[in-house]
């Protein structure tokens, strides 16, 4: 795991990477100001352009069933957009911290099964149970996180599967009734404010999923930007520099995990509220790989690579069940129409080409295609780095 | 007395059906530092071929010729897959696991495009469905079976780590890899073989955990898969013996405790080993040995 | 024999050679010589292509940098690493089994070397002591026909009867096979050999004959670091390199 000059680590993102060296690729330090307002901006742009989007009548026919602002492409686009925020939060730990768990939908299912069941059986307030189901996964992270941090590497992440699947066997046992066993246990709609409750009112859980994936955006933005995300990125490429400078990477490691969890398990708690309820496929290992083939497909540890991901990733899990029935798949041959009637098979596979191909993620895609400009553009200069990572790779 | 005797040899079972799984994850892991999550795909390709091949033939040897054939195609697949697609990405284990992360998603939905995601019913022989008397328990004899091939399986997999080259290269590769290549050895053509080894243990464990489950699914090897995982860690990574060890206590605590305690709680039990282990000793049971 | 060119390497972003150059002759012991963390086993490793590395190596004229390990093991080049490096799970006469390559593998010269392996052969190497170990290390190497030999510190943490027992052999095997030795022991290097190349920072600083090396006291103390106190004979001269060895890649 140790090994960074390979992509094993993601490409060092602008934002937190130290100051440029000599011969780092995608070192472009006079950065004209104009770029630099618009990538302050255009977030915000987006962000507004989300939180109007409700307010469009647009259908676009292949890409969602119905207008925009019908229910159903509302709750499927509040799903893109929580699983967005998942994915960003589950890459503070792939991304910049360099750690590899499998154990990151235990807290997103802390948040979800902990809203729910206080609301559902404790009958506590949603303006209460939330916060207490979002600390609760942070606690469990904290927790879990430092004892599992005792190990490195490949351990780490069969330690964190391993405690991931208690979590995993808890809800599909249903002890004491709790958790509503394989069926899942639906959210007790009227113990909620109106507002989120009802058909017509998809549109509040959309902006509530949009604001938690801002805030996601917005936490990993500062982790990235302040002095914690360049310890984070040491870390990452070699813990003994981190140490030598007397900073305890577990510490940092455990602070990492505590908030990370934290971020899941509040995402959970959109998810329960966006879905109407919690199910034990969120407790499942197979949450976590998609978490983590989220932020691979989009970049990990790059700004907004991840939540491209998820959004994506989310999107196309949902479509492809349905495009496995229209008439396009349906002629093909039997022997590619019943895989790629699959979502996970495409998904997978999409997955697997992408290590390969596209190690850096969407992100690393756009950003080779600007460095192919830039290139074609200056004369070309010799690219140190890169060439001790192709020998690495051999 | 009865109920203890058949708790134990079912526990066994259970074990011996890990240790299946994990001895080879486990070789997989100590050699070539790969943490394979493709290993249940090769479970449950073994389990579908045998079932495949099950249905096909008759006789008395139609099922261990179809339990050869599940092994085979294990085999085949493990091969196949450190050759095309672990091979490529040396020396970075990150992408090596994402690689098998994508592949155990995708072959596991390719199964399901195949043969549906309902389970299938098996064709175990009569003879499995049977009981035989063990001071004085009725056991079934597909625990019997379980527990048998597991023990040859271990004995051979020691002799040939013991008395052949290529279990020289292994013992020696799960020690030190830099330093087999340092001797002019292609430690490579290993991986390949250990794959190949763990692909053929896997199917073997699907074919026989087709029968000790009376039914194939295609996520069958997933949910197995986690449990050999954390046999993996308990016994030492690379360790044959200390997945033994850790396959019979796993296998034993999980039955006795979900009986005598409440549904899952064995299961529970099973983790809480797991972090012990990490805490007291963080290199599992055998350390970094591959015997 | 070998001759190295301009051989550049990176480990984690660190610029640890500089284009390093010299060359080995076909007889005899070549000393590679510098303080802690100049590159010394990096050295060797970029040549055996343990480490990713630019520039040029030949042997014999014929280019093996970015061939794979065991390519170039096979076509003779013979390696001890710092540590030794036995398979302690494994006995005496199976690491010497592993290291067999050929069909008639020499283990009358290893034996007569060191006729403690046989009585030792079915001891698990990890139970032997630093000595026994770094026989069974160079009995490894003598089993097979070698072009060159590379052995890094191989009196590194012995005693000093063992370390005069470790150059007597090496003398006697340089007799065959020339050798490239890193070593800190300043007292082994003038005891085997004829040249001697210096490291510093990544580059080579200094090349010559050993003997001139070491006869010049100042000469001695700018390149290595160590007072003419330290020329004498046995381990005392190996006091200064004791400590962080680590630091040396």
């Amino acid at each position: 795991m140790s090994q960074s000059s390979s992509p094993a680590a993601p490409p060092v993102p602008e934002t937190a990477a130290p100051p440029p060296a000599a011969g780092t690729p995608y070192a472009s330090p006079a950065r004209p100001p104009l770029r630099r307002l618009a990538r302050a901006v255009l977030p915000l742009v987006v962000l507004v352009v989300a939180a109007v989007l409700p307010w469009s009548t647009v259908d676009i026919p292949g890409v969602f069933d119905g207008p925009l602002n019908s229910p159903g492409t509302l709750q499927l686009l509040a799903l893109c957009l929580v699983f967005g925020g998942l994915a960003a939060g589950y890459d503070l730990l792939f991304g910049r911290a360099g750690l590899l768990s499998f154990g990151h939908a235990l807290y997103l299912a802390v948040g979800a099964y902990g809203v729910d069941i206080l609301v559902t059986h404790a009958h506590w307030p949603l303006w209460a149970a939330v916060p207490a189901a979002a600390l609760g996964g942070a606690a469990l992270a904290a927790l879990l996180g430092s004892v599992a941090l005792r190990t490195t590497g490949i351990a780490f992440a069969m330690v964190t599967l391993a405690f991931a699947q208690v979590g995993s066997i808890l809800t599909q046992r249903d002890p004491g009734g709790l958790t509503g066993g394989e069926e899942g246990l639906p959210m007790d709609g009227s113990r909620l404010p109106g507002f989120l409750v009802g058909v017509a009112n998809t549109v509040n859980l959309y902006w509530l999923a949009l604001a938690f994936l801002a805030v996601v955006a917005f936490v990993v933005h500062r982790v990235d930007r302040g002095p914690y995300g360049r310890v984070l990125a040491g870390l990452r490429d070699d813990e003994r520099r981190v140490a030598v400078l007397g900073l305890s990477p577990y510490r940092f490691k455990l602070v990492t995990f505590t908030l990370s969890g934290g971020l899941a398990a509040l995402g959970g708690v959109v998810y329960a509220l966006v879905v109407g309820g919690a199910s034990p496929a969120l407790a499942a290992s197979d949450l976590t790989l998609s978490l983590l083939v989220m932020a691979v497909l989009g970049g990990p540890g790059t700004r907004w690579g991840p939540v491209i991901g998820g959004i994506l990733y989310t999107y196309l899990d949902q479509r492809l069940t349905s495009l496995g029935g229209t008439s396009a798949i349906r002629h093909l041959p039997g022997v590619l129409r019943a895989p790629l009637s699959q979502p996970l098979f495409v998904l997978g596979a999409v997955f697997i080409l992408a290590v390969y191909f596209a190690p850096g993620g969407l992100a690393g895609l756009g950003r080779r295609g600007a460095a192919l400009t830039r290139a074609l553009g200056r004369r070309p200069v010799p690219d140190r780095a890169t060439g001790t990572t192709d020998a690495t790779g051999r | 007395m009865g109920t203890v005797v058949l708790l134990a040899l079912t526990g066994l079972g259970l074990g011996a059906l890990y240790f299946l799984i994990a001895s080879g994850l486990s070789l997989v892991f100590g050699l070539a530092d790969v943490l394979n999550f493709a290993h249940g795909l090769f479970l449950s390709v073994g389990a579908y071929a045998t079932w495949w091949a099950g249905g096909r033939l008759s006789g008395p040897w139609g099922f261990p010729v179809a339990v050869l054939f599940g092994v085979a195609c294990g085999a085949a697949v493990g091969g196949l897959v450190e050759l095309v697609l672990i091979r490529p990405l040396y020396r970075r284990p990150t992408e090596q696991v994402l690689v098998t992360v994508g592949l155990s998603l995708a072959g596991v939905a390719l199964l399901q495009a195949g043969w549906g995601a309902d389970p299938r019913r098996y064709p175990s022989p009569q003879w499995t469905q049977k009981v035989t008397r063990v001071l004085g328990a009725d056991v079934p004899n597909d625990r019997l079976l379980l527990i048998g091939v597991a023990v040859v399986v271990l004995a051979g997999l020691l002799a040939f780590l013991r008395f052949t080259r290529y279990g020289l290269v292994i013992r020696a590769g799960v020690e030190n890899r830099a330093m087999v290549s340092a001797l002019g050895i292609d430690v490579r053509r290993a991986f390949t073989l250990v794959f190949a080894i763990g692909g053929a243990l896997a199917g073997l464990a699907g074919a026989l955990g087709g029968v000790y489950f009376g039914s194939v699914s295609p996520g069958q090897g997933a949910s197995l898969l986690i449990f050999a995982f954390i046999v993996v860690v308990i016994g030492g990574m690379g360790s044959v013996t200390g997945s033994a060890y850790a396959a019979v206590a796993v296998g034993l605590l999980q039955q006795f405790v979900n009986y005598y305690g409440t549904a899952g709680a064995g299961d529970i039990c099973v983790v809480a080993l797991l972090a012990v282990v990490l805490l007291v000793r963080p290199a599992g049971i055998a350390g970094r040995a591959a015997t | 024999m070998l001759d190295v060119r301009d051989l550049s390497a990176w480990i984690g972003g660190s610029h640890i050679l500089q284009g390093v150059t010299f060359g080995v002759e076909g007889t005899g012991v070549t000393a590679l010589l510098g303080r802690n963390g100049v590159g010394k086993t990096s050295t060797l490793r970029a040549i055996l292509g343990e480490l990713p590395a630019t520039g040029s190596v030949t042997v014999d004229g014929e280019p093996v940098l970015g061939r794979p390990t065991h390519r170039l093991v096979r076509a003779g080049l013979g390696y001890v690493p710092e540590d030794r490096c036995v398979f302690a799970g494994l006995s005496v006469a199976e690491n010497l089994r592993l290291a067999c390559r050929v069909p008639d593998p020499d283990y009358d010269t290893v034996y007569s070397l060191f006729p403690e392996l046989r009585t030792r052969a079915r001891q698990r190497a990890g139970t032997l002591s630093g000595g026994q170990q770094q026989m069974v290390a160079i009995g490894r190497l003598l089993l097979n026909p070698n072009r060159l030999l590379l052995i890094d510190e191989p009196t590194k943490g012995l005693a000093p009867k063992v370390v005069a027992e470790v150059t007597a052999v090496l003398a006697q095997v340089a007799q065959r096979v020339p050798i490239l030795l890193v070593e800190q022991n300043l007292a082994v290097v003038r005891r085997l050999a004829g040249t001697a190349v210096v490291l510093a920072a990544g580059r080579v600083a200094w090349q010559g004959e050993a003997a001139d090396l070491l006869g010049d006291a100042d000469r001695t103390r700018s390149l290595l670091g160590v007072g003419s106190t330290g020329l004498g004979r046995g381990a005392a001269s190996d006091a200064p390199s004791q400590s962080s060895r680590r630091g040396d890649h």
